[in-house]
């Protein structure tokens, strides 16, 4: 077990130097830094300097290690459009996109593992073939259209709800959130459940297709010719089945929620880093977009690390190894 | 007491009914195991599913009475007939692997199942659960009652499936090919259990199985099943012995016996209009250099693969696959290898044919030595003359290719023959050879039956030219008569080519029939060799001499 | 006839499913609309002088004040709406359809040599996998578009532009094919006929693409129809955020973005005209890929 974990973290280890290397690479190769931080005025001379002094002379292999200990220690380098840290640029975006992210996902697994425990266990009903035409409309539909006829819909049309901006924040140390305010919690709802109705589609034909799976297993239909509760089998006995693979799957899908989180951001101009990112893209400031690119890694690897811990929380085969 | 009466069973398709059962009638009394036999597609399991009421949706009860004691089992309703689950009726399943729920302790499966049934508090339904693991053979059952299902070997697995079947006391048990996955020490266990259950508790079990060495064993009364219908029915002694059905005579006679080997089966040999189309390929094949015949040496051959890795440290131990290893496989004899399922049999295969690499040892094909595994080039000879004839029919042939296609791609491969239609001739020549309607040439695998695809899977191996044939299970996936027709094409093949061959089997019957020397593998190493007759009269080992005394056997009486 | 549908299991299916008869006909009428467009359509929008300012906002031809000449109305340059998105759909199929083409190449061909390889050469193309889900599609193309933005001189970025956008759709998809033909080879890696043909010693690019490959081809059907889809989708969101396609030259995806502009106003056509589109051809592509799952996955219907 302790053998299991540890090989998953020096692959997450492998996969974050990968990540800092693609980082590396933009700021080192796209477009050339000096010119991108000084102006035109600045001398040949000032600018070989300064390449010098940044130790962009310096061996390839070298300038990575010390590129890799800079982010270790906090030092994530300067915007190349508003010459601030970039650390701070990110770090001040963060709660904004992680609130929505979480949110998203809290709604899709709330819906997504009944709607998909139901289908599976009554797959010739009508509500269950309705849910499954709707879901296969609700994933051709793309997040920003989602997000337009939302915001066409509760914002124009009904005028319930904000259709941008964050609403009422609270500062809770350096945390700035909109989970404690109603306001906050108005301007949530509508990117949230966008972001969310993606990731709740994908869930419930997930949990449908494994239940189904589990349903057809040889313990299930032994669990029945003993005549074991239709409750317990269900939920105790197929649904906890289920889970081990459907973890997996939640894990690979928060990298999803990051990524359409770019989308919900730009369709409801929500100050997370997406909406950061678009504009490093837009302005080329490599910096940015190479943080970019390592935080959402590091978040990414950070998730599959806990459902791997909750792998070995669940499934005793990995805990424990003894065969007598 | 349960009753079936004019039982029918139907499964709607969109070409209407498809009638799996018809009209079966049984009964089975307490405290009796009533086997029931057939081939596959027999409806056996059918019949087990309609009695518990679990059919495979959306099959159904068209017809016929099922009564348990007073019960009148089609008119209960869905909660009804759950609750008669587990309390009256229960089943054991064939993969004692895959029938526990891993993820909850044995404790947990047990004392729940135990509490749906009767109102015991927890602690005295762990208190029957204890008791039931101690009567079904599994020590300090207080303490391993707490494992998980994988703590478990595969013998101990099968008795907590058990336990868990009786732990409500139910009066019919559904046994559905209970020992077919598990090793003959193990069965024979299996099988005593059952027989001490029946006895002392006079639960009735319903023992479905193809194999009739276990009915004849263990089974007090037998229904003989064919396509959905009983064709006999009685006492076993009775059935068994003296068949008077004609379906049950032929099965009687393709079942290979243990003490005696006989020349040929008495099944309907292949019709001859369709074996003297083959003389092309029969000419073919003994043209040339093909009367040489070649042996094959191994000598301490030992594989090892690499362990599971659970430590950063500790490098792991390797698993011996095949220790030690030396065999002589004289020129134009059939060599029969015999042993449990993990005793390296296919290893020792996949070895001679190159597809795994052995760390140690000598191989000589023939006197020339035979290259290892990723040494050995791809136009090495012997990739030619060593064929293969796979256990699973359904596998070992391209399922997106034509017959023809299969068949002419060693001719082409080889280079043997170079016209294209000159192949095709052979291809259809050789499918007569093998008692096939050369027209299979335009067909593809799925248009034929398992018997059918393993006499394609031989002619493709003969069309190579071999000289040394390996038969790995060529006949486990195989119903019993197709099976004896299989064994005697090979018989006839190998006495006319004069071919070298491994037969590998884990069924002692089947290779008796076959082999001329017989070998014993268990756990990578040879336990013992010698000529067939002398090594299944007086067996030396102590190993097989336990393998002789559990192989289930009926009496010779009830074979001619 | 009807005995030769009854033989083909799918066929029988498809006749009987409604639903996958209309995503077919909807997407081949699409399909067949984009590829003739530059004949049916009336104006060619990528040409300033085919249209007029003078014809700018019409309502579609059953709304007042209508010109019957177009049929969906126009956007404010004056272009017929029925036009605009019979070109903006050729866009997006030509590029959905080569980004899948090149991702189908590329992770078939990585897929089947790592299931057949095993060992370390499939730990390498697993772990590149593994970093790009880690990054999954939108940010793949956003970061390779990013990264043209950078190395490309501005001169040439706009003639690029879809060769850039199809390149970034192609290296986010791929790992989807990769993946599953990986694991489909794995299976077939231990069927009998396989180890046969290695036995006779084949080479191994004649086992991968003759034997094995014909085997696997189902569920990479399914993957290529669920990624085309995904392929249309990526293209939109791309082109919605301003990142794919200028204005100039607009797929589905840039219509909808300038639709946007007039969501608070009454020309609510030039918004959801397209996205109506957009919706009903990655509906119908969807359908016909979970049709074709059932096939091949009889256990989950």
């Amino acid at each position: 077990m302790v053998y299991f974990i540890l090989k998953r973290m020096v692959q997450s280890v492998f996969v974050m130097l990968a990540v800092a290397f693609l980082a590396f690479s933009l700021f080192r190769f796209v477009g050339d830094p000096i010119t991108q931080m000084t102006g035109v005025e600045t001398s040949v001379e000032d600018q070989e300097r300064l390449r010098e002094e940044l130790g962009l002379n310096d061996p390839f292999v070298y300038q990575f290690m010390r590129f890799t200990g800079d982010m270790l220690k906090g030092d994530f380098g300067f915007s190349y459009r508003t010459r601030q840290p970039v650390a701070e640029m990110i770090a001040s975006r963060i709660p904004a996109t992680l609130e929505l992210g979480v949110v998203a996902l809290i709604i899709s697994l709330l819906v997504g593992v009944p709607a998909g425990v139901y289908t599976a266990l009554k797959p010739r009903g009508v509500l269950t073939q309705t849910i499954l035409m709707t879901t296969l409309v609700g994933v051709s539909i793309p997040t920003f259209v989602i997000g337009i006829m939302l915001i066409f819909i509760f914002g124009v049309q009904l005028g319930w709800l904000p259709t941008f901006g964050r609403g009422g924040t609270v500062q809770i140390g350096g945390w700035e959130s909109s989970l404690f305010t109603i306001d906050g919690w108005r301007a949530l709802l509508l990117p949230a459940i966008t972001l969310g109705v993606y990731q709740l589609t994908l869930t419930m034909r997930l949990v449908r297709a494994e239940m189904m799976e589990v349903m057809r297993s040889d313990y299930i239909r032994f669990a029945m010719a003993r005549g074991v509760p239709t409750a317990s089998l269900h939920y105790r006995h197929a649904l906890a089945n289920t889970m081990v693979p459907v973890i997996t799957i939640i894990g690979l899908q928060f990298g999803g929620v990051i990524a359409f989180s770019i989308v919900t951001e730009s369709v409801f101009q929500w100050p997370g880093m997406g909406l950061l990112f678009l504009e490093s893209i837009r302005f080329v400031d490599i910096p940015v977009m190479g943080v970019y690119l390592v935080v959402i890694a590091f978040f990414f690897v950070l998730v599959n690390l806990v459902v791997d811990l909750l792998y070995v929380a669940i499934d005793p085969r990995l805990r424990i190894r003894d065969v007598s | 007491m349960l009753t079936i009466k004019g039982l029918s069973v139907k499964f709607p398709t969109r070409f209407g009914d498809f009638t799996a059962i018809e009209d079966v009638d049984m009964t089975i009394n307490p405290g009796e195991i009533h086997g029931l036999v057939g081939e596959s597609g027999a409806g056996k399991s059918t019949v087990g599913a309609a009695v518990i009421g679990l059919l495979q949706t959306p099959g159904y009860v068209a017809n016929g009475a099922l009564t348990l004691g007073d019960t009148d089992l089609r008119t209960l309703s869905p909660s009804e007939a759950h609750k008669v689950r587990g309390d009256r009726i229960s089943m054991i399943f064939q993969d004692p692997q895959t029938s526990l729920n891993p993820l909850m302790t044995i404790e947990r499966q047990l004392i729940e199942t135990i509490q749906t049934h009767s109102d015991a508090s927890e602690s005295e339904a762990r208190k029957r659960a204890v008791d039931l693991l101690e009567e079904i053979g599994i020590k300090n059952a207080a303490e391993r009652i707490k494992a998980y299902p994988h703590q478990f070997s595969g013998g101990m697995r099968q008795r907590v499936v058990i336990a868990l079947a009786i732990s409500t006391d139910p009066e019919l048990i559904i046994a559905d090919e209970p020992t077919t996955a598990l090793d003959v020490a193990v069965q024979s266990q299996v099988l005593d259990l059952i027989q001490r259950l029946a006895k002392e508790r006079q639960i009735a079990f319903m023992l479905i199985t193809h194999d009739i060495g276990v009915i004849a064993q263990v089974a007090d009364c037998v229904t003989v099943m064919r396509k959905g219908r009983v064709m006999e029915t009685g006492v076993t002694a009775q059935v068994l012995g003296k068949p008077q059905h004609r379906y049950t005579q032929q099965l009687m006679d393709s079942v290979p016996p243990l003490d005696r080997k006989i020349d040929r089966f008495r099944v309907p040999d292949a019709d001859d209009t369709i074996a003297n189309n083959g003389d092309m390929a029969e000419d073919w094949l003994l043209e040339g250099a093909q009367h040489v015949r070649t042996g094959l040496s191994l000598r301490n051959l030992t594989v090892k693969f690499a362990g599971q890795r659970t430590s950063i440290f500790r490098k792991p131990p390797p698993y011996v696959a095949l220790d030690d290893v030396t065999l002589n496989i004289e020129p134009g004899s059939i060599m029969g290898l015999v042993g449990e399922s993990g005793s390296g049999k296919s290893t020792l295969a996949k070895a001679i044919t190159g597809l795994v690499t052995p760390s140690d040892g000598i191989m000589e094909l023939g006197g020339s030595v035979l290259p290892f595994g990723k040494s050995r080039d791809r136009d090495h000879p012997s990739r030619q003359l060593i064929q293969m004839v796979f256990q699973d029919p359904y596998s070992s042939l391209n399922s997106r290719h034509k017959i023809g296609d299969i068949l002419t791609e060693p001719l082409w491969f080889y280079g043997f023959v170079k016209d294209a239609q000159e192949r095709e001739k052979l291809a259809a020549a050789m499918l007569s050879l093998v008692g096939m309607q050369p027209d299979a040439i335009s067909k593809y695998p799925h248009q034929f039956s398992g018997g059918q695809r393993q006499r394609i899977a031989v002619a493709r191996a003969l069309l190579a030219r071999p000289r040394f044939l390996i038969c790995d299970e060529p006949t486990s996936a195989l119903d019993v008569s197709i099976q004896a027709e299989i064994l005697n094409l090979l018989k006839d093949l190998q006495a006319k080519f004069g071919l070298t061959i491994l037969f590998i089997s884990h069924n002692l019957a089947v290779v008796r029939q076959m082999a001329d020397n017989t070998a014993v593998l268990r756990n990578g190493k040879i336990e013992e060799v010698g000529e067939t007759n002398a090594l299944y009269t007086a067996p030396q080992a102590e190993y097989t001499k336990s393998l002789m005394d559990l192989t289930p056997m009926m009496p010779t009486t009830w074979q001619t | 006839m009807i005995a030769f549908v009854k033989k083909y299991e799918g066929l029988w299916l498809f006749v009987h499913s409604s639903a996958a008869i209309i995503a077919a006909l909807v997407a081949a009428l699409i399909f067949l609309g984009a590829v003739f467009a530059p004949w049916i359509a009336l104006v060619n929008p990528y040409d300033l002088s085919s249209f007029s300012l003078f014809d700018g906002l019409l309502p579609p031809m059953w709304e007042d004040g209508a010109n019957p000449k177009f049929i969906l109305g126009t956007d404010d340059q004056g272009r017929d709406m029925v036009s605009s998105i019979l070109y903006g759909a050729r866009l997006s199929l030509v590029i959905g359809l080569s980004a899948l083409t090149i991702a189908a190449v590329l992770g078939v061909g990585l897929g089947l040599a790592a299931g057949y390889y095993g060992g370390r050469f499939d730990a390498i193309v697993m772990r590149i996998a593994d970093v790009q889900l880690a990054l999954p599609a939108i940010l793949t193309a956003l970061l390779i578009d990013g990264i043209a933005r950078g190395i490309l001189p501005s001169a040439i970025q706009q003639d690029l532009r879809v060769a850039v956008l199809t390149l970034a759709i192609a290296l986010s998809l791929w790992v989807n094919f990769a993946r599953t033909a990986r694991a489909s080879t794995f299976v077939q890696m231990n069927k009998e006929y396989v180890q046969a043909a290695i036995m006779m010693g084949q080479r191994p690019i004649r086992v991968m693409f003759i034997h094995i490959l014909p085997n696997i081809l189902g569920p990479l059907l399914v993957i290529m129809t669920v990624d085309l889809a995904s392929a249309i989708l990526l293209e939109a969101t791309l082109s919605f955020l301003g990142i794919g396609l200028p204005a100039d030259s607009p797929s589905l995806g840039t219509l909808i973005r300038i639709g946007m502009q007039f969501l608070l106003s009454g020309e609510w056509w030039i918004l959801w005209i397209p996205t109506l589109f957009l919706v009903a051809l990655v509906v119908s592509i969807n359908i016909l890929g979970d049709f074709l799952r059932d096939i091949f996955n009889p256990r989950l219907r």
